[in-house]
């Protein structure tokens, strides 16, 4: 599994409910990777994430993280730490892995 | 048990009420994140991976039946109808929501449970020997000590911002339990030759990133000296301790740099001075803590139905050959509770369990419980006769797992599936290892091993000092796992050594299995421990049967 790509998402956790979330394509927080906003541009992707950070009261941690276009033309992510973010722990079925696809 | 005064209620309350004011001006705006960021800390409030993590202090691991049974109803009400008891003898919630943490520390503060100094750079909830005040072995009872150091420590004007966190364990045992050597401060409860009571110290252990094991600093300490001596300590480390650089703040550091000599003359020097400050007020207090751990009053009962179930029933028999420990009183035991049926998440316990043990610990147990570091739970004062009906209540509940400190009875931090600092996972290897012997039907004849797992280099899962440690670490971008042979976290204190190259999440658990047969072949006979052959024979041999036997069957 690689480690990191160029092209980036940005993630973040709800301040609420400490949920992971995702800048979605609307501008909005989704807790869903596919949502993803994809940014193909490093420098385009630390742009938002500045604007977020110095913006948004509603999430805690944005960061930048790698993910590919998936067969399906979805984000996916690359790292497995990422992987276990987007679905929940592997040892309980709960968090994200539980909700309806 | 300590009982809480009205100061103590009044103050976990307020506390509380503070932390609720703090919330409600983060969700409004008010307070940016890094400005709330070292006020949810002080209260045990985490980010972790998928959610906030509370931690609860569980004072050197000690408890009642409706402490337990009120974390329980914190499990249900707020969080997923489970919690895990960490290798810190506390207890943690992994998903509970900002909004309602105020009302959660509101019913603990209810009980007299807290969540302060669970974090931070401050001194941390004090440990102890989980078999304080009940193990035959014991000589002086460590947890009015313990407790006369968690007044001292919280909330402490001086010591609220230190270079690094702070962890004093206590213990009044030759046969130590509470991992004292592996401490930033170590107390072990000694007598001088006159008989006067004292504590040997030692400084600077701990585990994380460079493990070092503590030195002695002091080998007598008269015990009306120890607050002025530990507040030495913590003055010439909040004086020259690193602030530089976050890996070598802990006082383990500025031990290592300084020298020991060095050391213990700058505490000695600030000592004399501090020496001054006190007038016997805080022996006073002491004597009055002294006073809440009195021995509870036993029983006299009958033991007979002890050795009639013994007899007659095998699951009992093998449960009281494994999970018992010799209580001062003879017709007593101390019963320990496997958090770690084969499979399971250890130390994770579902709300229904906490209450079974909440019961149990009312009507068997004098109304005591502890956590211990091992992630088990520990009930200490249980009458032999008593133990049919208690070993019954445990198996209807899923926790009479017979396997305390045989290999499943493994500590693992909860790693990536939950730990924002974590390189790999933890808690599946501890599932796989602990499947995977029971398969073999083994671990019995294996006998006493420490197999510790940690799912990063900050090492709380200790096993540095493990006889075998797992650390899991990342590398080319997936999991791998480092193994560490010949640790020790007792009264013979040792940091385990790499032996070689990593494994990946599926070569781990044979390597494990090739390193266990390895040493049944190799032991002289049952009663050699698998420590024991470690040190007879060196890594050389467990270095064979890992990478030349996996060489083999490769190749075949």
């Amino acid at each position: 599994m690689k480690r990191d790509t160029a092209t980036k998402i940005i993630t973040a956790n709800d301040l609420l409910s400490g949920e992971v979330v995702y800048l979605s394509t609307s501008g909005k927080w989704s807790i869903r990777h596919s949502d993803a906003i994809l940014f193909e541009d490093k420098k385009a992707a630390n742009t938002r994430l500045t604007e977020v950070q110095a913006q948004d009261t509603s999430i805690i941690g944005p960061c930048l993280a790698g993910a590919t276009l998936a067969d399906n033309q979805t984000p996916m992510p690359v790292h497995f730490r990422e992987v276990f973010r987007s679905k929940g722990p592997s040892n309980r079925f709960l968090g994200k892995q539980t909700y309806a696809a | 048990m300590y009982n809480y005064t009205t100061f103590d209620k009044d103050f976990v309350a307020t506390r509380a009420a503070q932390f609720r004011d703090q919330v409600q001006r983060r969700i409004n705006g008010s307070l940016t994140e890094d400005e709330f960021r070292p006020l949810r800390l002080m209260n045990g409030l985490y980010m972790l991976l998928h959610a906030y993590m509370l931690r609860v202090a569980i004072p050197y691991g000690t408890l009642n039946g409706t402490q337990m049974r009120a974390l329980a109803d914190v499990a249900d009400r707020w969080d997923k109808g489970y919690a895990h008891f960490s290798t810190r003898q506390n207890i943690q919630f992994h998903w509970p929501k900002l909004q309602d943490v105020p009302d959660i520390l509101e019913s603990l503060a209810k009980v007299d449970m807290h969540a302060i100094q669970t974090s931070g750079s401050c001194i941390r909830s004090v440990t102890s020997d989980h078999f304080a005040g009940a193990a035959a072995d014991e000589y002086e009872d460590p947890r009015p000590t313990a407790e006369f150091v968690r007044q001292w420590s919280t909330d402490h004007p001086e010591f609220a911002f230190l270079p690094r966190k702070f962890k004093i364990a206590v213990t009044g045992s030759a046969r130590d339990r509470a991992v004292i050597k592996l401490h930033d401060i170590g107390l072990t409860l000694v007598r001088n030759a006159a008989g006067a009571p004292g504590y040997e110290v030692s400084v600077g252990g701990g585990l994380g990133r460079t493990p070092m094991i503590g030195k002695v600093i002091r080998d007598f300490l008269p015990r009306a000296d120890l607050l002025p001596y530990l507040e030495a300590i913590l003055q010439v480390y909040n004086q020259i301790g690193r602030r530089d650089n976050k890996y070598k703040a802990r006082i383990k550091i500025t031990v290592h740099e300084h020298g020991i000599e060095e050391i213990r003359n700058r505490v000695e020097e600030s000592f004399s001075l501090q020496r001054m400050r006190f007038d016997g007020v805080d022996q006073d207090i002491f004597a009055r803590i002294e006073a809440d751990f009195a021995e509870p009053i036993y029983k006299q009962a009958s033991i007979e139905g002890y050795e009639i179930a013994r007899q007659s029933d095998p699951l009992f028999r093998s449960f009281t050959d494994t999970n018992l420990h010799p209580h001062k009183n003879a017709d007593y035991t101390i019963v320990t509770v496997s958090l770690k049926a084969h499979g399971a998440t250890p130390g994770d316990a579902s709300s229904a369990q906490m209450r079974v043990l909440a019961d149990i610990a009312e009507r068997w147990s004098h109304d005591e419980l502890r956590v211990s570091h091992e992630q088990n739970i520990i009930l200490p004062h249980v009458h032999k006769g008593d133990l049919p009906a208690v070993h019954a209540a445990l198996r209807s509940a899923g926790l009479a797992t017979a396997n305390i400190g045989l290999i499943s009875d493994l500590i693992a931090c909860p790693g990536m599936d939950y730990c924002d600092l974590a390189t790999a996972r933890s808690i599946n290897i501890a599932q796989g290892i602990a499947t995977r012997f029971d398969e073999l039907k083994l671990e019995h004849d294996i006998g006493h091993l420490k197999l510790k797992i940690s799912g990063c280099i900050n090492a709380c899962g200790h096993h540095h000092v493990g006889h075998i440690g797992i650390l899991g670490l990342e590398k080319s971008g997936v999991e791998s796992y480092q193994i560490t042979l010949g640790g020790d976290g007792t009264e013979t204190a040792s940091i385990g050594k790499i032996i070689g190259p990593g494994f990946s999440t599926d070569e781990i658990i044979p390597a494990i299995e090739r390193l266990i047969m390895a040493y049944l072949d190799l032991r002289l006979d049952a009663s050699e421990t698998f420590l024991t052959v470690f040190r007879r024979l060196g890594p050389q041999p467990f270095k064979t049967a890992l990478y030349t036997n996996e060489v083999k069957n490769h190749a075949a």
